[in-house]
């Protein structure tokens, strides 16, 4: 089944305006309240809702994720990639729903079989994947990228500080949908700051592929002050940790992200 | 895929530029430390002749090498194998294999200009000779730890401190090596600029399976010299034991590389079957597992219906590890190699065997290697002669044995 234009990343970029991108843990605290989370988010004014898939060892990730995917993954019978994509099926059905994109680590779409995940992502109405320890470069890569571009699901790469110039040009090259520049060096998690270097960080990717697609930063970004800046100088802005802590209760979501909305699409 | 596999007349090369053996190995890991990668991987493959001749005085002079190829004659005729020769790596300084790694490992650090090290751990062998590297090469170290391991193996905790190192709790998980590993790995992706991370067996992301491999190959070198030396003549078998892999690659490689396949011995890996095969609680990834990546590389491991690695147990703190190094995935499926899953209780038994014996105290992780002498007779006959890899020394887990009735 193909993505309905909805449904495609590229949407979340076409308002005119710097998009604000959502992460939520599918499954916590448990399954019915992430969807209500979920939607409260998108109601409250995300352009891309980031599901992240509960996995037992998020090399990237910091203590509030972790957290919550453990609590998630402790459910009857378990909440991993399979709950996850019926979860995304029940959301995607719902036509005012912003584009949904997967967060997993390699290990459950490897199980679960890349083909088969390609197949049953695009009938969930998935857009797209973020895959944190998926290089660009390498074999198994192209095996995943062979099965899901042809039903129209974007991988997205990440970015980094220490990226060199060459590793820049290598993740800009094949991302598709958005590309996601992590903002500083560590785990996913709230910061104080911002490090001064972010902008040049968000040029030297741009440049490196000009018109390539838009450039969406993450990593440590957790108050509307943080987002407001990060959206004048990128086309997206990503939220995590901050919202995952507020996920238990929809209407705290719902109260973070009018406030996130009003400071990205201000911006 | 099959392109990159060694042809039947091709000698074997190992992993090729991504890391890959067959299939297995590579690197996945987040895109913040691949830089690290890239210059770890070129500094590696810059070793010239001056940090091969500072690493060999050091392997002589400091740890002590080569260590013996010692002939223990009342074990074989316990075990009813003519000639049993014990590797004895429980001899080399700290008492264990892993300064083989840690000295070639921390001296690349040092001229890759680092200043900080840090390690994971399970038994606390790879954190003792980790702090011991640093104490010497005047480097800053830090050693995760699961919060199990830290109650099992006190001693080696407290050694590290004297020796200068911090040693982190992992609390997270079970408290053992897989949450050591995945804790280091996340606080390397936070201070990847200014630390070197010193992994302590045959795993990881490429480059660091081939880079213990070369390191810890000095334990087959040695074999393959001792055994001529000595005129020892025909071996039947060789045998180490396996959690991540790495005395057993460092024994098995040369021989892989440096013997035809005709003359080769049996080569055969002991994995930890923990209470039993049949239970869940165990370690053997080769015997249980299916392929996965957990850790940055692609191998056998054992994991659940959803891809999460799972749990996996051990009497023995240095092999309970839900994966394998990837090379050993490689010689499984190549049957290069052979591994068999030898449970606590054997283990305990040949710890017992081998102190009452022969006065020697081996690594509870060793003697799951010494555990398959008895079937090693009963497949290969009285007359066969075997080497063992004893990988370390049992002073570490004197607790452990007394708290199992031995």
């Amino acid at each position: 089944m193909a993505l309905e234009s909805r449904q495609a990343l590229a949407h979340a970029f076409s308002h005119g305006r710097p998009a604000l991108v959502t992460y939520l843990v599918a499954g916590f605290p448990d399954r019915a309240t992430s969807i209500a989370s979920i939607r409260a988010a998108a109601t409250a004014g995300a352009d891309l809702i980031e599901l992240g898939v509960p996995y037992a060892d998020p090399l990237a990730d910091g203590p509030v994720i972790v957290d919550a995917a453990n609590v998630a993954r402790s459910a009857e019978g378990g909440f991993g990639l399979a709950e996850t994509l019926a979860l995304a099926a029940e959301l995607t059905a719902d036509e005012a729903m912003p584009p949904l994109a997967l967060m997993t680590y390699l290990n459950p779409m490897l199980r679960y079989g890349l083909p088969r995940l390609a197949a049953d992502a695009a009938a969930a109405g998935i857009g797209g994947f973020i895959v944190p320890d998926l290089p660009p470069d390498n074999r198994m890569t192209g095996t995943w990228l062979a099965a899901a571009e042809p039903l129209g699901i974007d991988t997205v790469f990440l970015a980094t500080p220490t990226s060199t110039p060459e590793r820049l040009r290598t993740v800009a090259e094949a991302s598709a949908g958005f590309i996601y520049v992590v903002s500083s060096v560590g785990v996913t998690g709230e910061r104080g700051d911002l490090p001064p270097e972010l902008a040049d960080l968000v040029e030297r990717v741009r440049h490196e592929r000009v018109d390539g697609p838009p450039i969406a930063v993450g990593f440590g970004v957790s108050t509307p002050e943080q987002a407001a800046s990060v959206a004048r100088i990128a086309d997206g802005v990503i939220v995590g940790s901050a919202i995952v802590k507020r996920q238990r209760d929809p209407g705290k979501v719902a109260a973070f992200v009018t406030l996130l909305a009003e400071a990205v699409h201000g911006a | 895929m099959s392109d990159l596999l060694p042809s039947a007349g091709m000698a074997y090369q190992g992993a090729d530029a991504q890391g890959f053996f067959g299939p297995y190995g590579g690197s996945f890991v987040p895109e913040t430390v691949v830089p690290a990668l890239q210059e770890l991987t070129a500094a590696f493959e810059a070793r010239d002749e001056s940090f091969e001749r500072e690493l060999a005085g050091l392997l002589r002079d400091y740890v002590g090498r080569p260590t013996p190829l010692y002939r223990a004659d009342n074990l074989a005729a316990a075990v009813g194998l003519g000639r049993v020769y014990l590797k004895r790596e429980d001899l080399a300084h700290t008492g264990a294999h892993k300064i083989n790694n840690t000295l070639g490992q921390c001296l690349l650090a040092k001229r890759m200009g680092k200043k900080r090290v840090i390690a994971e751990t399970g038994a606390g062998q790879h954190g003792v000779a980790t702090a011991t590297t640093c104490a010497l090469l005047g480097l800053e170290c830090a050693v995760f730890m699961g919060v199990e391991d830290i109650r099992r193996q006190a001693l080696n905790v407290y050694k590290m401190r004297l020796l200068g190192a911090e040693v982190v709790p992992v609390e997270e998980g079970g408290g053992t090596l897989a949450d050591a590993v995945t804790a280091a790995l996340r606080h390397w992706v936070e201070r990847v600029e200014d630390t070197f991370y010193c992994i302590g067996s045959a795993v990881g992301p490429h480059p660091y399976p081939t880079m213990v491999r070369t390191f810890q190959s000095v334990i087959g070198e040695e074999t393959i010299a001792q055994i001529a030396e000595k005129g020892i003549g025909r071996v039947d078998a060789v045998v180490a034991c396996i959690g991540g892999g790495s005395n057993a690659i460092g024994t098995f490689y040369p021989f892989v590389v440096g013997v035809p396949q005709a003359d080769r011995p049996l080569l055969v890996g002991a994995e930890a079957a923990g209470m039993g095969l049949d239970t869940d609680r165990t370690g053997a990834s080769m015997t249980l597992g299916t392929p996965g990546v957990m850790h940055g590389f692609y191998s056998y491991l054992l994991q659940d219906d959803a891809g999460n690695p799972l749990e996996a147990y051990s009497i023995s703190a240095g092999l309970d590890y839900p994966g394998v190094g990837p090379e050993h995935a490689y010689f499984k499926d190549e049957g290069i190699v052979r591994y068999e899953a030898v449970t606590d209780a054997e283990a305990l038994a040949a710890f017992a065997q081998l102190t009452r014996l022969e006065g020697i105290i081996p690594a509870i992780e060793s003697s799951h290697a010494l555990a398959l002498l008895p079937r090693l007779a009963a497949e290969l006959g009285t007359e066969a002669t075997v080497v063992v890899t004893v990988s370390g020394r049992g002073d570490k887990d004197i607790d452990i044995v007394r708290e199992a009735g031995l």
